[in-house]
């Protein structure tokens, strides 16, 4: 639900400019909580270092918004604000999607965009979300949209707002209107979360009182993927989120584990140690024989697909440490593609193949590393944090979400590629890991 | 004959549009209407009141940000779940008695001596009763990856299981599992706990 963003600034150097005034935003934040329920869980902003170019924009509330029960314009706000591309200031109530704007009065005011809308309850129950988007700076209205969405999808209208918002003003892609899967550690009790990209409107897939660990998204955005150990052993197993319907995919002799979708659906890489230490395997999604992919003396196994769907990426200790190859999806030799440093794994490869994050040990720390694969070079530590774990690219591969740990708590942030933005998922006490960043379909 | 009613011939077709409509649920158009002017409704679906079949229709519609539910501790949800949970109920009442559990130096799957007795002991026990069966499972301290602990756990479950094997027990008998770093015999982060967790528990089957 709504809920303030609040930006910290870690770093002094920050121009002060970044900062919002203060008692509108207080005043927005208290009427957003009026009228929202308390939230789950949320990402909140912290930024280092400078040189992030940030848009100024205008939202004003979307008219009627209040009666829908969700902050429509409260939710896009924060989703522009968490990307660290823009800098949105509270707009007049008065606007919505049918005003007469006075862009050089906006641009006086130092707003190169504008955003008003409305939300309105049709006869049958449903909400039509309309906004207009206007660029004050050229003087012209750059979108106008109309959804019609059930009551239960007014935030993710709201994260598609958004998303429309910021591919129109920065030519990109924007991740709102997807989702993470994360697993969540209370005492005993075990939970697979899926949560929209802002942390919040969070559910629960499943509940186990055994861990569960390495949640893997189908490409359709449709299914997880996960490792369950309810049978008293690590099993695959794929689950359909709107059904709850889930079958075993995987439970041979031995460990099954660390599921990976091939770009197309119809594949899982696995780990099998069915034949004796963990090694890969391919099989298909729908079930049927596993294909055994490598064959060496030590543990093969983290496979991830590359996005071309024609290798696989994997860490392996066949060289004495753990190490980061890839070798093709019709097996054969494989390539080390990690030197530096003697225990580097957790691959994850960037949706347009160019980049490896992977964690990387150094000395009794667990860092997230980030190796350009097409350029070559050093890899580049992304954090300054001690025990960081899995990471996962957004699917418009500007961000990375990644497990650590701050103050014994088990946490997720987000990361840019330059390390410079970081947001950290809050919620209340419990462990929170394995993060996986959802692709843009649901 | 019978004919058929017009006003339900009405209904049917407004509900069969609606749930036309429906199927695309999350619908977007483009505003195009000049700035200032009222925007022109053209994709309402019914312009009476909302009727039964419309909410039920509705009703029927699955949101997109749905996520069903499944709970392994109450068996509620579908599939297997119920059946799976009674099964780890079952399994996790054992508690493994402490000459079943052998201990491993960091990063190291050797079978130190003074263990030596407890694999001599449990070859014997699985080649005198062969129908016996039981499960080796490894466990890790909670450094490093959890994936790759797996691994490493699955190796010391892997070297507990040969040892056995070349001491008599059939290969049959004995299944090595992992739980990596997944489930420490002791909570803690220190050099103390991690030793009481790098290690392996046998267990009957």
């Amino acid at each position: 639900m709504a809920r303030c963003l609040q930006l910290r600034h870690a770093d002094p150097r920050v121009p002060p400019a970044l900062n919002l005034p203060d008692v509108p935003r207080r005043g927005l934040c208290l009427a957003a909580l009026a009228w929202c329920a308390p939230a789950l869980a949320q990402f909140r902003v912290e930024i280092s270092g400078v040189g992030a170019t940030q848009v100024p924009l205008v939202l004003a509330p979307f008219r009627d918004e209040a009666k829908s029960g969700v902050a429509i314009s409260q939710v896009v706000r924060a989703d522009l604000e968490r990307s660290g591309a823009f800098r949105a200031q509270p707009g007049d109530a008065s606007l919505d999607e049918r005003s007469n704007i006075d862009m050089a009065q906006w641009r006086g005011k130092g707003a190169d965009a504008l955003v008003a809308g409305s939300v309105s309850r049709l006869a049958d129950g449903r909400f039509d979300v309309r906004y207009k988007l206007w660029d004050t700076v050229k003087g012209q209205e750059l979108l106008g949209q109309s959804k019609v969405v059930l009551a239960a999808d007014l935030r993710l209208a709201a994260h598609r707002v958004a998303d429309e918002i910021h591919q129109k003003l920065t030519g990109e892609r924007g991740v709102y209107a997807t989702r993470i899967a994360y697993v969540v550690r209370t005492g005993k009790r075990f939970t697979l979360h899926v949560t929209d990209a802002d942390g919040e409107g969070g559910q629960v897939a499943l509940a186990s009182p055994e861990p569960i660990i390495s949640p893997a998204w189908s490409p359709d955005g449709k299914q997880l993927a996960y490792v369950s150990f309810e049978t008293q052993k690590a099993v695959v197993w794929v689950q359909d989120l709107s059904t709850g319907q889930r079958r075993i995919v995987a439970s041979f002799r031995g460990s099954n584990s660390a599921p990976a979708w091939s770009p197309d659906g119809t594949r899982l890489a696995v780990t099998l140690s069915q034949d004796g230490l963990a090694q890969l395997y391919t099989m298909p999604t729908a079930g049927g024989p596993p294909v055994r992919l490598t064959s060496s003396n030590g543990i093969d196994t983290e496979p991830v697909y590359a996005p071309d769907g024609r290798s696989i990426y994997f860490v392996s200790d066949r060289g004495g440490g753990p190490q980061v190859y890839r070798v093709s999806i019709n097996g054969g030799s494989a390539e080390r593609v990690t030197f530096a440093g003697a225990y580097n794994i957790s691959p994850a490869i960037s949706p347009d193949g160019q980049q490896l994050a992977f964690i990387t040990r150094q000395g009794n720390a667990y860092r997230l590393m980030l190796q350009d694969l097409a350029a070559g070079g050093t890899p580049q530590a992304l954090t300054d944090s001690q025990d960081d774990e899995s990471p996962s690219f957004a699917p418009n591969g500007r961000l990375i979400v990644y497990a650590t740990r701050i103050q014994g708590n088990d946490v997720l942030m987000t990361t840019t590629l330059d390390g410079k933005i970081k947001s950290r998922l809050l919620s209340s006490g419990a462990d929170m890991r394995e993060p996986a960043w959802g692709p843009y379909g649901r | 004959m019978k004919t058929r009613h017009p006003h339900s011939m009405v209904a049917a077709t407004l509900f069969g549009s609606l749930l036309a409509l429906l199927a695309g649920c999350d619908t977007a158009t483009k505003l195009n209407e000049p700035p200032g002017m009222a925007p022109v409704e053209t994709r309402r679906p019914v312009a009476t009141p909302p009727t039964a079949a419309a909410a039920a229709a509705v009703a029927a519609a699955t949101p997109q940000s749905s996520v069903a539910t499944v709970d392994l501790a109450t068996g509620s949800g579908s599939g297997v779940a119920g059946a799976a949970a009674a099964a780890a109920a079952g399994t996790a009442m054992m508690a493994a008695p402490g000459q079943r559990v052998i201990y491993f130096d960091f990063d190291s799957y050797a079978i130190k001596d003074e263990f030596k007795g407890v694999i001599d002991n449990y070859a014997k026990v699985l080649s005198t009763n062969r129908g016996k069966r039981m499960v080796v499972e490894g466990h890790t301290d909670e450094r490093g990856g959890r994936e790759y602990n797996l691994a490493l756990g699955q190796k010391r479950a892997a070297a507990v299981v040969q040892s056995l094997t070349l001491l008599g027990a059939a290969d049959q008998q004995l299944e090595a599992v992992s739980f990596g770093e997944e489930r420490p015999a002791v909570q803690g982060s220190d050099e103390a706990a991690w030793a009481k967790n790098r290690r392996a528990e046998l267990k009957d089957r």
